[in-house]
């Protein structure tokens, strides 16, 4: 490889081209880069569900979860997130056979199973600051809200990016750059619902169980 | 895989740009209904643990929850994220062991470290004022 590369004495300055096409590359390297986001997206959920396990049992007195929450309720709401996940799984696959308005429908349907989510949890919010459990309440509800919050954020921002994108595919189409977006937000919206297992294990199932 | 994956799915004539299929496949619908089936049975198991009281020790009841959630989620990135060893190189999958290392050390450190505190440094509650005296 390397004499390869050696100009014999006395040659001109080589000369560099760019061979490699912008688009070609950035596909990949996108695709890691994202995943990299990601990860470290993982360890602000991983500080705050420790928070949680640090001072879920601080009750200061308050209401526990047992008196809080509502499994049934959290279960529709996990329904919510696993059936906009295996969606947003057919909307990918719509955009591999390059079909634009199968794509767009399943994404839409996505978006409703989001919002869907996005509303049961503010209700749910809302239920529990009548309840007389607001954040200020104790450590458990500050460290409550703080993880389940943030994870709501995430899927009403991953709902925003989903709209965009739809305007995006309306604007241009199945182009390669919407493609390589539309496959960012799948794994974005994805891992949503992996932190989503975390939250409804550790925070309502063994919550309720303690 | 990627080849399979065509397939499976039944549409293998868009082979005309093979970078946007070389890396990372967008699965299958096979695999994608095999990742929610699954997904699903090991969602209902642990809220009908929890829900139906099944199992009498609820520390049993909380290693099985805890140890389901963890199948879940690996069912999750392979069927869903289609992370395998060797998408993008290894180089996902060697980010993906690092961060898991990471939580392990962080989750279980700061739950061993302040339930520690807390035990020693935990200010006497009335309980404990009793227990001493007797």
């Amino acid at each position: 490889m390397m004499h390869a590369e050696t100009a014999p004495p006395g040659a001109a300055a080589p000369v560099f081209y760019q061979t490699d096409e912008e688009g070609h590359h950035s596909e990949g390297s996108t695709m890691l880069g994202f995943w990299l986001y990601l990860m470290s997206d993982c360890l602000i959920f991983a500080t705050l569900f420790a928070t949680y396990g640090v001072l879920g049992r601080s009750y200061a007195a308050g209401p526990t979860p047992k008196d809080l929450f509502d499994l049934s309720g959290i279960a529709v709401n996990t329904a919510m997130l696993l059936f906009s996940s295996i969606t947003y799984g057919f909307a990918m696959l719509e955009m591999d056979r390059d079909r634009i308005k199968q794509t767009q429908i399943w994404l839409a349907v996505t978006g409703l199973f989001g919002v869907a989510f996005v509303f049961l949890e503010i209700r749910e919010f809302v239920h529990l600051f009548h309840e007389g459990a607001p954040p200020w309440r104790s450590a458990f509800l500050s460290s409550f809200y703080t993880l389940v919050a943030t994870h709501g954020l995430h899927v009403s921002v991953g709902i925003l990016w989903l709209v965009i994108l739809l305007v995006q595919l309306r604007k241009h189409g199945l182009i390669v750059e919407n493609k390589r977006r539309l496959m960012c937000l799948s794994m974005f919206w994805h891992f949503l619902d992996l932190i989503w297992i975390g939250v409804f294990t550790v925070v309502y199932l063994m919550g309720v169980l303690e | 895989m990627s080849a399979d994956a065509h397939h499976l799915s039944g549409h293998g004539q868009d082979t005309h740009d093979p970078h946007a299929h070389s890396e990372g496949g967008h699965g299958t619908v096979k695999g994608y209904v095999t990742g929610f089936v699954l997904s699903v049975i090991l969602t209902v198991i642990p809220f009908w643990l929890v829900m139906g009281n099944v199992l009498d020790n609820s520390l049993v009841t909380t290693l099985v929850i805890l140890a389901l959630g963890g199948v879940q989620m690996v069912v999750h990135v392979v069927y869903f994220l289609h992370m395998s060893t060797k998408s993008e190189g290894g180089w996902t999958f060697m980010a993906l062991i690092f961060t898991i290392t990471l939580v392990a050390i962080m989750l279980s450190g700061s739950v061993w470290v302040m339930y520690h505190l807390n035990h020693n440094m935990m200010p006497m509650d009335a309980h404990d004022v009793m227990n001493n005296a007797r």
